[in-house]
């Protein structure tokens, strides 16, 4: 095999620790220690460290550390504290929601939901405080705030599905249960219960997103893995640039397809179909149950699913009484 | 050389990672095209052909003397000829207690007497059995029903459940009814009283298994929330694995609840759920008292029957063998319609698509 087909990187730097720009005042330190990973250089970059924390990624890391202490806790107390049973039905075990009784009262008994209730602000909070750590370590590296917008989109759909649309329907009994299992469950049953979900037109442009996002990522690293033995993985310098590489893999698009993304643009694809995934999920998720009850009589009435012919058969509650 | 190992090599593992089933098999298109409503079925193994054991000896007569006036305490059979009694209470031996016999539910030294729990039941399940035959057309239809198809040669049949516990208090060693693998949920995280919902309780009464609105914009008509909804799941997860079928094979998936584009099966199902109902509720609840405690569940329920009792895996029992019409004392008073031999099967609503 040639030298630029590879799976892992096959150069790795060794010297003096990378220590990054200088921080304008305001800052807090970084935390300086750095040491260098051979593995961690088969994947990535090689030097581990310095970490910039601050007092939003402290408090975000101690308030996610509670939030799946919670979770945790309330799985092994589910098995009798039995370590052997918690790793053995770890995928059926979860903390689940307060039923409809308590509506979308923040006072529950801890043990009725209430700790789902204090896990889910715990991880709200451990989320959106590490949300702020990346737009604010994106400033003071003086980049823009894509990434902090782009992890927003993902917030939202979290947010959604936990707070914003429990809140709408008036009930915490509507949110999704913590559980690997239990939250696949509470799927399929919210597609049953509001009449199918893919006649949903946001879900609908959601699974558009997401399945373009896998075909845009695809032909993306494609390309540019296929034009690295000129350099190709240099994109920044060659948006300003553009160097062989670069003219290759547009040229390579526009022979297929008759038309090519630039060295900037496929980027914006991507990370607006990244960032459309979720967004319109969520909205998607949001007029289920509050604006729509179900999706498949929606459908039909605009026109946007199919009637097939009848079947002839009828719904026997029509025919009297059972057992008859 | 290296190359080829390299892709056989990759090749294997990904075979070894996926779930093949290499068996031949047959597909059934069993709804509109396009609609995904197939049924795929490994082709069955003569080892796994249902034996179905033949009567006792050739049918007897009809006529003649009733058994109520030749033997007694003869409460539910009193109506046939003693000769259609005798071959009954043979085969039924055969299906209930082959090893036991006679004993089982007899006292030898009185045969009339009640003085075992086990006569008690067995003239319970009697009626029952003559109720399923006689009303219960709709699921049955002139296949009816024996005591072989739950009891299968046992005198307990290999398939039942009890109650599920009541709600805990607390979080230790509460899993909130639910979140534990059991045969009833389809081994899912779903609840585990979804069969103590829909199979318990008045048969007339709507245990509402439906989940969806009958508008497109909610309304205060429909509170389902997503978490009772889980209930209703795990009900059709339960058919779906008694039957042996997935769920299309009554549905058209792209609403579960259209009456007009579902097949016919949805029909048959939809009146064995109110049979299962009926089964519990009127036949085996009220033997409460009569059953020791070994016959019953934590919660003190008699066990009881859900699909898998009778379907054990099929969507016909014993795949659809007509064993019923051989013994007519088990269908009602002989002046009553003894269905045809080999009747065809049955009335629209009711009608089962062979394959």
């Amino acid at each position: 095999m040639a030298t630029y087909q590879n799976i892992f990187t096959q150069v790795q730097l060794r010297g003096e620790p990378e220590a990054g720009v200088a921080l304008a005042p305001g800052n807090e330190p970084r935390i300086q220690a750095t040491t260098f990973n051979h593995i961690m250089g088969l994947i990535g970059h090689a030097q581990l460290g310095p970490v910039y924390l601050g007092w939003t990624g402290v408090a975000s890391l101690i308030l996610g550390f509670f939030a799946i202490e919670i979770i945790g806790l309330n799985m092994l107390a589910s098995v009798n504290w039995d370590p052997i049973q918690f790793v053995r039905m770890l995928p059926w075990l979860s903390l689940e929601p307060p039923g409809p009784e308590y509506g979308f009262s923040p006072f529950v008994p801890l043990a009725k939901g209430g700790w789902w209730i204090l896990a889910g602000f715990l991880l709200t909070s451990s989320i959106l405080l590490w949300w702020v750590r990346t737009y604010t370590r994106a400033r003071a590296l003086g980049m823009g705030s894509h990434v902090a917008w782009a992890f927003l989109s993902a917030v939202w759909l979290y947010l959604v599905l936990g707070f914003i649309r429990p809140a709408f329907m008036g009930s915490w009994s509507e949110a999704v249960p913590f559980g690997i299992f239990p939250h696949l469950d509470w799927t399929a049953a919210f597609s049953i219960r509001y009449g199918n979900l893919f006649y949903n037109p946001f879900h609908a442009l959601s699974i558009a997103f997401l399945y373009g996002s896998t075909l845009l990522f695809a032909m993306h690293g494609a390309t540019i893995l296929a034009v690295g033995r000129y350099g190709g993985e240099r994109e920044i310098e060659q948006i300003t640039d553009r160097g062989t590489a670069s003219e290759r893999a547009a040229l390579f698009w526009r022979w297929t397809m008759g038309f090519n993304a630039t060295m900037e643009s496929i980027h914006r694809w991507a990370w607006w179909f990244a960032v459309l995934t979720t967004l319109t999920g969520g909205i998607g998720i949001l007029l289920t149950g509050t604006v729509v009850d179900n999706w498949y009589l929606w459908a039909q009435e605009h026109g946007y699913a199919p009637a097939y012919p009848d079947t002839g058969v009828v719904d026997p509650t029509t025919l009297g009484s059972a057992g008859q | 050389m290296k190359r080829i190992l390299a892709i056989a090599g990759v090749a294997l593992a990904s075979l070894a990672l996926s779930a093949c089933e290499l068996a031949p098999k047959t597909s059934t298109q069993n709804g509109y095209r396009g609609t995904g409503m197939d049924t795929i079925k490994v082709n069955a193994k003569p080892a796994d052909a249902d034996v179905v054991p033949p009567p006792p000896y050739d049918m007897p007569s009809t006529e003649g003397p009733r058994a109520g006036a030749a033997y007694q305490n003869v409460q539910v059979l009193g109506d046939v000829s003693e000769e259609q009694f005798s071959y009954t209470m043979a085969a039924l031996t055969q299906w209930v207690a082959p090893e036991q016999g006679c004993n089982y539910c007899h006292n030898p030294a009185n045969m009339a007497s009640d003085e075992l729990y086990t006569k008690v039941v067995a003239r319970k399940m009697l009626q029952m059995t003559r109720n399923l035959n006689q009303k219960w057309g709709q699921h049955v239809a002139k296949t009816g029903v024996t005591c072989w198809t739950c009891h299968r040669g046992q005198p307990v049949p290999a398939n039942y459940w009890t109650m599920p516990g009541g709600a805990k208090n607390g979080i230790i060693g509460n899993k909130h009814g639910q979140n534990d693998p059991i045969p009833a949920s389809a081994y899912a995280s779903l609840p585990n009283a979804s069969l103590a919902s829909y199979l318990t309780g008045d048969p007339k009464v709507d245990q509402n298994i439906r989940v969806n609105s009958a508008g497109m914009h909610p309304t205060a008509a429909n509170k389902t929330s997503t978490m009772d909804t889980e209930k209703s799941y795990a009900l059709m997860m339960h058919v779906s694995k008694s039957l042996g079928v997935n769920c299309t094979f009554c549905h058209n998936a792209n609403s579960f609840q259209s009456w007009s584009s579902s097949n016919p099966q949805r029909a048959t199902a939809w009146y064995g759920v109110r049979m299962v109902r009926d089964v519990n509720s009127n036949y085996i609840s009220p033997l409460a008292s009569v059953f020791p405690a070994k016959r019953k569940g934590p919660e003190g329920d008699p066990f009881k029957v859900n699909c898998t009792t009778c379907h054990q895996g099929k969507n016909k029992p014993m795949g659809g063998y007509q064993m019923a019409k051989d013994y007519p004392a088990l269908w009602g008073p002989e002046k009553a319609t003894v269905p045809a031999v080999a009747a065809p099967a049955a009335a629209p609503v009711a009608a089962t698509t062979t394959q």
